[in-house]
């Protein structure tokens, strides 16, 4: 069985293919973004927050890391306009992305959080640094080095999970393979193509992630 | 025709439970047993075999799920081979988990102290009497928390299945949903049930990670 690839039908539509992997770049900063703020706000509210706070914040970190995304974005796309909200398949892409990451990235920041030994900040207090300046260099970059391996990693699984919101039409790198696979019914080579190019993404934006590593958090600490 | 979502309805979702479990099982075994010969190989003193591995788990970590699954059932087409939805998702989840596993646990067997591979082939242990006997039994104890917790991922991906046609769990969610139009309902009861199959895991992932953690340092 011979199969004749014919790769020219999916490179002829290189400029679609450029604006889908486009958008699943936007998609993937734009919730990191939102995600990381939600996060924050999380993580805080988990680790100092009234009871009934902690409670709620749990439970969101739990439901969310325990469900399918799959399922998630179902609930928002079909789930939410039958409550009378009006979702494009774009805006519920990103909301469904926001609501997932935000929960990783919530336990991520916390165990940052909770790496900072408390010694360490009576002892920067105890040197006569003002609040600010304890929570600036002695509180936030260690704690941002300690977290920004596993965010990094993190935003990698978000911009490939991304691959999913295709499963309602969001216009996105998949979405755009389904369309042209639709047109031209060359499947396998379309699909390799986008393969090659999620992959090509995740290993720039892993070597771009690993090179600010190096710039912003060179200083060398012992924490042993 | 719109149907109400009755017992019916939600024992179809329940019987469709079973599917998602069989694709879960086959992936964790078959990811196990490949993802075993990853690990071996990305530790391997060969560099050969490490480049090889470490491409492996490169390429399945660096692209998503999804398209492996599309890969797996359209490339079968290529290759002249009739691939149905089921064969295409068992075997596309059992490549993605070999992959994660395999880099699980090679983080567990590299974390076997360097005494203990110096010892065993002081004592004249040759490659796989020094694995079976030294470091393997005492790579298995660090492996077992972060295996259940990926356990999870496995559950959660199954759903992937869904998209190439594959009637589990979440297939049969739209499917009823379909029927139905009550989406909050139906999606609500099939996250439900994920969270029943998942949330026990996790919980008993966390409680053997502290357990372990204690003792080792």
């Amino acid at each position: 069985m011979t199969y004749d690839f014919q790769f020219d039908a999916v490179l002829a539509s290189w400029d679609y293919l450029l604006n889908g992997a486009w958008l699943t770049i936007k998609l993937s900063f734009g919730a990191m973004a939102i995600g990381l703020v939600v996060g924050i706000a999380c993580a805080l509210g988990k680790t100092s927050g009234p009871r009934p706070v902690r409670w709620l914040i749990n439970a969101y970190i739990e439901i969310i890391r325990n469900t399918p995304f799959l399922v998630q974005i179902f609930l928002i796309f079909f789930g939410l306009p039958t409550m009378g909200v009006r979702l494009s398949p774009d805006l519920a892409a990103l909301i469904a992305m926001v609501v997932n990451v935000g929960a990783y990235a919530a336990e991520i920041i916390r165990a940052g959080i909770e790496s900072i030994h408390k010694g360490q900040i009576e002892a920067g207090l105890a040197l006569g640094l003002r609040p600010l300046q304890v929570f600036r260099h002695i509180v936030l970059k260690p704690a941002l080095r300690t977290v920004y391996p596993a965010l990094t990693s993190q935003f990698i699984l978000l911009m490939l999970s991304s691959s999913i919101v295709s499963a309602i039409s969001a216009d996105e790198l998949t979405s755009v393979a389904n369309n042209i696979q639709s047109q031209t019914f060359r499947s396998f080579e379309i699909y390799i193509v986008v393969t090659g190019i999620y992959l090509a993404l995740a290993l720039m934006f892993s070597a771009l992630f690993a090179g600010i590593y190096r710039l912003a958090f060179s200083y060398s600490i012992d924490r042993r | 025709m719109i149907r109400a979502f009755g017992t019916n309805e939600f024992l179809f979702l329940l019987s469709a439970v079973q599917w998602t479990l069989a694709l879960s099982v086959i992936a964790f075994i078959g990811g196990g047993i490949v993802g075993l010969f990853v690990a071996l190989a990305r530790t391997a003193d060969a560099k050969p075999l490490r480049w090889l591995a470490t491409g492996y788990i490169q390429i399945f970590q660096g692209t998503p799920l999804l398209m492996q699954l599309f890969l797996v059932f359209f490339g079968a087409t290529v290759l002249g081979i009739d691939m149905n939805p089921w064969t295409a998702a068992a075997l596309g989840l059992t490549l993605n988990t070999s992959a994660f596993l395999g880099e699980i646990w090679r983080g567990c067997i590299q974390s076997v102290p360097k005494g203990q591979w110096e010892a065993a082939s002081a004592l004249g242990l040759r490659y796989p009497g020094l694995m079976r006997f030294v470091i393997l039994p005492q790579a298995v104890k660090v492996a077992v928390p972060p295996t259940v917790g990926y356990l999870v991922q496995v559950i959660k991906g199954t759903s992937l299945a869904a998209i190439i046609g594959f009637v589990e769990l979440t297939r049969a969610g739209q499917i009823v949903n379909n029927a139905t139009f009550q989406p909050f309902l139906v999606f609500g009861i099939v996250a439900a049930i994920y969270f029943v199959l998942c949330w026990p895991l996790s919980l008993l992932s966390a409680r053997l990670e502290a357990r372990y953690a204690a003792p080792t340092r």
